[in-house]
């Protein structure tokens, strides 16, 4: 009881799938409709109205679909951790779909921003593919979510399958700072990030203004896909219970 | 009643009769007197990490040039394979014979016993292969300047594949098909002790200071020691229960 205090209730909440299911519900065409709006305004802003490079012309622009899929496909991953570790901790079966659901996401995630890399790396370094330490821990990045996803299906209860991979995604967790401090601490071709919290854009406001919006609407993208696969996974783990039931034949 | 037990345990910790590193020289010693058993199983990995080395001459090109550009990555590589294949074995018979469920159902620091576990298998795999690396070196023309950095480099990233491998090991122990899952699962998570283990090498080669390079792998290997034995346990516990 005691440490019902410091514990808001919807932590407790979250831990039931019914409940979870309808605030996803709930929750779902906000996502929707502010993802939609979001994309195709930072898509055309983007692609139309933002100046072209002075260096590279108008083969920068990818980097708006480039940017914000690899600051997803890392996020992806550390959700994908933290759930597992809540799962692991407080044995929520919730934590555990959320985290199953992360996987397949963040792994076309972090295949979109190496494919949209190599597109942008040929004009601009003259190849597809260059072996350097961003680039390849990205890669790492995307094997490790392969391994995820495969242990996860190759285990046949749901249960142990759910906590294997959770001690698999938090080992995993090792590769985030590796990615993230690359260019900083290798001298790569790969340029540093476009984005801190705490430092101004080097870009001009008309260039990053959309990037950012770009962003955030990738995130609110990422919200929807997941939800929607967390909305499927409670279904299908709770078929057996009386409310999913009603919830069909109703 | 749980105060007696205390004093109790207190006065065996005290006479020194319940160690902590207790469990550890005991696992360490059943591990290494049962592979001594079955002595054939010790010779494979070397044998295989032998002949992956001889493989890249035959495949790729014999140029003595060109096989000391590529020695230091080859055998690392082949040293990183052999561990990962002597992997799948490292709890299959403990778990197949139930020795696995005891040693979790112990009072015993689980920490400990899987730290001895690994420690035999790199004291059989890795360290041997360590050993065997400067015949590599010098089958694959590898310059006389790169044997030192070969060695070292092995001798501090073969402890954390050991330690690495053996997650995967632990992870996947109740599969039936485990061994190719293990080196989905455990492969990525290896290449940054093979990216630091041939670039020290290289810079070696090359005549600049490898310090740097050791100083990152032996960072790896401390994380490794601290941290990957929990990692097994917690993952031996998922395992045996699923």
């Amino acid at each position: 009881m005691a440490d019902k205090k410091w514990m808001p209730r919807w932590f407790y909440q979250l831990a039931s799938p019914r409940w979870c299911y309808d605030i996803t519900g709930k929750l779902l065409p906000i996502f929707a409709v502010a993802a939609v709006l979001l994309l195709v305004t930072g898509t055309v802003w983007a692609l139309m109205f933002a100046p072209a490079d002075y260096q590279q012309g108008n083969s920068f622009r990818i980097i708006y679909i480039h940017v914000p899929s690899a600051i997803l496909a890392q996020s992806c991953y550390m959700m994908m951790a933290v759930a597992g570790a809540i799962g692991l901790i407080w044995k929520m079966k919730v934590a555990d779909m959320v985290a199953k659901s992360c996987a397949p996401i963040g792994a076309t995630i972090a295949i979109l921003a190496l494919a949209t890399g190599a597109i942008w790396g040929k004009p601009t370094w003259g190849s597809w593919w260059v072996w350097d330490a961003r680039l390849t821990s990205m890669l790492i990045l995307l094997f490790l979510y392969f391994g995820v996803m495969a242990l996860n299906s190759a285990i046949e209860s749901e249960q142990t399958a759910a906590q294997a991979t959770a001690v698999l995604a938090l080992v995993g967790l090792v590769n985030i700072p590796i990615i993230k401090y690359s260019v900083d601490w290798w001298n790569t071709l790969h340029q540093p990030a476009t984005f801190t919290l705490t430092e101004k854009p080097a870009m001009p406001p008309e260039m990053w203004i959309p990037l950012l919006v770009m962003v955030i609407g990738f995130y609110c993208f990422f919200a929807v896909a997941m939800m929607l696969r967390l909305r499927n996974e409670i279904v299908r783990r709770e078929r057996r219970s009386s409310w999913v039931r009603e919830l069909i034949s109703g | 009643m749980s105060n007696i037990v205390t004093k109790q345990a207190e006065q065996k910790l005290q006479s020194g009769a319940v160690k902590v590193d207790g469990p550890f020289w005991g696992a360490l010693k059943r591990d290494l007197l049962l592979s001594y058993r079955r002595k054939s199983d010790l010779v494979n990995p070397l044998i295989f990490f032998l002949m992956v080395a001889t493989l890249f001459p035959l495949g790729v090109s014999p140029e003595p040039q060109f096989l000391a550009d590529v020695a230091p990555g080859v055998v690392w590589v082949a040293a990183l394979l052999a561990t990962l294949l002597s992997m799948d074995s490292l709890f299959r018979s403990d778990f197949e014979d139930g020795t696995l469920e005891q040693l979790l159902l112990s009072p015993q620091p689980l920490f400990m016993v899987v730290l001895a576990k690994v420690l035999a298998h790199w004291m059989l795999t890795g360290l041997p292969l360590t050993l065997l690396a400067p015949l590599l070196g010098v089958m694959l023309f590898l310059p006389g300047e790169g044997m030192f950095g070969l060695v070292l480099s092995l001798l501090l990233g073969t402890p954390t594949l050991s330690l690495v491998g053996a997650i995967g090991a632990a992870l996947t122990v109740g599969l039936r098909k485990g061994g190719v899952l293990i080196s989905l699962l455990v492969l990525p998570l290896y290449i940054p002790v093979l990216i630091f283990g041939t670039a020290s090498i290289q810079a070696a080669i090359t005549g600049l200071p490898l310090g740097g390079y050791l100083a990152l792998l032996g960072a790896m290997l401390a994380l490794g020691l601290v941290m990957a034995p929990l990692a097994i346990s917690a993952a031996l516990r998922i395992s045996v229960s699923g």
